[in-house]
């Protein structure tokens, strides 16, 4: 996803000269080529993340389209006091694009793994979020997002579904009338090969701000029982006051998966974090069967 | 001789009217008789920037060419409204409810709210960062004309965002860019070898001059500075 990310920016960039990308060294020797050509636009602050929401903060003042890039953590946890105020409460919009995720990066600890990065942007106003579930997602994503007014936050991730889908809404992959499953992102995949030869709908976004509350609502609505299981790559739950919120007229269950708030200080790969975190197929298989009427 | 003289009475006397008119200005919204040196500390550097240095009026405040003033230490801004108000930019009865819910001045400014003021701010160290991509974003859009000032306090300078511009800054040679740092030795720990040294170690262009000196002000603002980006550090009575 970080290269598709590469070939739009650096694309947008020759296309558009409002379009600016600010870095804090991260990706950096990606955007070489495109630094040489538009040495005014690509603007790489050095290991300063403040810097870095600061200056996108600034150029946003200044009429360009700035797109900032850097690891999960770094992006939106550390300097989340810029994110609040030299974007929102400046009244400029920027386009901000993670890479790292819940923990892509296993082998490098819980230094550099951000679960709580989307929850942290729901506490701003009208943001976007995209967590595309497959690289050739992340071109038209980046591209609509920075075609776009307001501020957008794009979380990229090694861990990607086999295949592309369209996901703006919640998007019905498979129907059922037990329960309907909302999947984000790359949880895609591992929620159907849960879900197979189990009576449910399975719905995908790469969109979850604005979540598609009239899309649930409907989605339910076909169904025989009011259930709903979220699986999200990221803090187990982020979600659930968007589900809460859109079936409040509707006495509902509600099953939230995800990543856990524990520190799991381990190592190992993705999968190994997976399993931790309970959304292996497997595992998510046995949470949705226990929701299922016997 | 004789002339000089006479010359510098009346600036004296115009200086000191104006002074007078903008503690008026100021008791309107505290509703003090009298200020006390740390309240004003701002107040003559703010007035030589709107009154002889700023390229920016109340009808060019949205024009793209104009200058960027920042207020970066956005504690205590009696002293900025008053000179907004005095230079037009806000109606002198807006002074009259700050803090009121109807009010758009606030204890803190906030930049969507106030004609002329290009940031919201009041947690510190915010505005070097954000005068630094407002520097490069009027390169980016072959704006050369356009300079950005960003007004900060000695005490605000403890915030690490700010030597995080302060390296970028003077690594990259931002000569648009001019700090503006007002000393009045508030910081807890102070700033052992001066301020200006902070700066001059990263490359910046400094000037440490009398903060209640209206010329010298001046001269330091408007001294050019090609190639690096320039801090004048204006040095007013300690705060305590």
């Amino acid at each position: 996803m970080r290269e598709e990310l590469v070939n739009t920016a650096t694309a947008l960039l020759d296309e558009d000269p409002r379009v600016a990308v600010v870095l804090a060294d991260i990706s950096s020797d990606l955007f070489d080529g495109a630094a040489r050509r538009h040495p005014d636009r690509v603007i790489n602050v050095g290991i300063r993340e403040q810097l870095l929401l600061g200056v996108t903060g600034g150029l946003a003042k200044t009429g360009l389209r700035p797109i900032a890039h850097t690891y999960a953590p770094f992006l939106v946890e550390r300097a989340f006091e810029q994110i609040k105020l030299d974007l929102d409460h400046q009244g400029g919009g920027a386009v901000l694009v993670s890479v790292g995720a819940s923990y892509d990066a296993a082998r490098s600890g819980r230094t550099h793994q951000a679960p709580g990065d989307v929850a942290l942007i729901d506490t701003l106003s009208d943001w976007t979020v995209h967590v595309p579930g497959h690289p050739d997602e992340v071109g038209p994503l980046l591209r609509e997002a920075v075609g776009r007014d307001g501020s957008s936050y794009l979380r990229l991730s090694t861990e990607s579904n086999a295949a592309p889908h369209d996901g703006y809404g919640l998007v019905p992959i498979r129907h059922g009338r037990a329960a309907t499953v909302v999947a984000v992102g790359p949880m895609l995949d591992p929620v159907l090969a849960a879900a197979e030869g189990l009576d449910v709908t399975v719905a995908y976004t790469h969109t979850p701000r604005p979540f598609d509350r009239a899309g649930l609502r409907a989605l339910v609505s076909g169904t025989d029982a009011a259930t709903v299981v979220l699986v999200e790559p990221y803090l187990a739950g982020t979600s659930a006051s968007q589900v809460a919120d859109a079936l409040v007229a509707v006495p509902h269950r509600l099953l939230s998966l995800g990543v856990g708030r524990t520190d799991p200080r381990r190592y190992g790969t993705p999968a190994d974090h997976a399993r931790l975190h309970g959304l292996t197929p497997d595992q998510l298989r046995r949470a949705i069967g226990e929701l299922l009427p016997a | 001789m004789h002339a000089t003289y006479m010359t510098e009475i009346k600036t004296s006397a115009e200086r000191q009217a104006q002074t007078e008119r903008l503690l008026a200005l100021m008791s309107r919204l505290t509703g003090d008789e009298k200020h006390a040196p740390s309240a004003t500390s701002t107040l003559d550097a703010l007035w030589v920037l709107y009154d002889r240095v700023l390229r920016v009026s109340p009808q060019t405040v949205d024009d793209p060419e104009r200058d960027l003033f920042l207020l970066s230490k956005g504690h205590g801004p009696a002293a900025f409204y008053a000179v907004l108000a005095a230079k037009g930019f806000i109606p002198l009865d807006w002074l009259d409810d700050v803090g009121d819910a109807g009010s758009r001045l606030g204890f803190h400014p906030d930049g969507t709210l106030i004609p002329g003021v290009e940031i919201g701010s009041g947690s510190l160290g915010h505005g070097l960062g954000l005068g630094v991509g407002m520097a490069l974003g009027l390169r980016a859009r072959g704006l050369w004309r356009p300079r950005v000032f960003v007004l900060l306090g000695d005490a605000e300078l403890d915030e690490g965002s700010n030597h995080e511009a302060i390296a970028y800054a003077g690594a990259t040679g931002l000569d648009s860019l001019t700090a503006v740092v007002i000393d009045n030795q508030s910081a807890t720990h102070g700033w052992p070898g001066g301020i200006a040294s902070r700066f001059a170690m990263n490359g910046w262009d400094t000037s440490t001059v009398d903060g209640r000196a209206w010329d010298a002000l001046e001269h330091a603002f408007t001294t050019p500075h090609p190639g690096a980006p320039r801090v004048v550090v204006a040095t007013v009575e300690r705060k305590w």
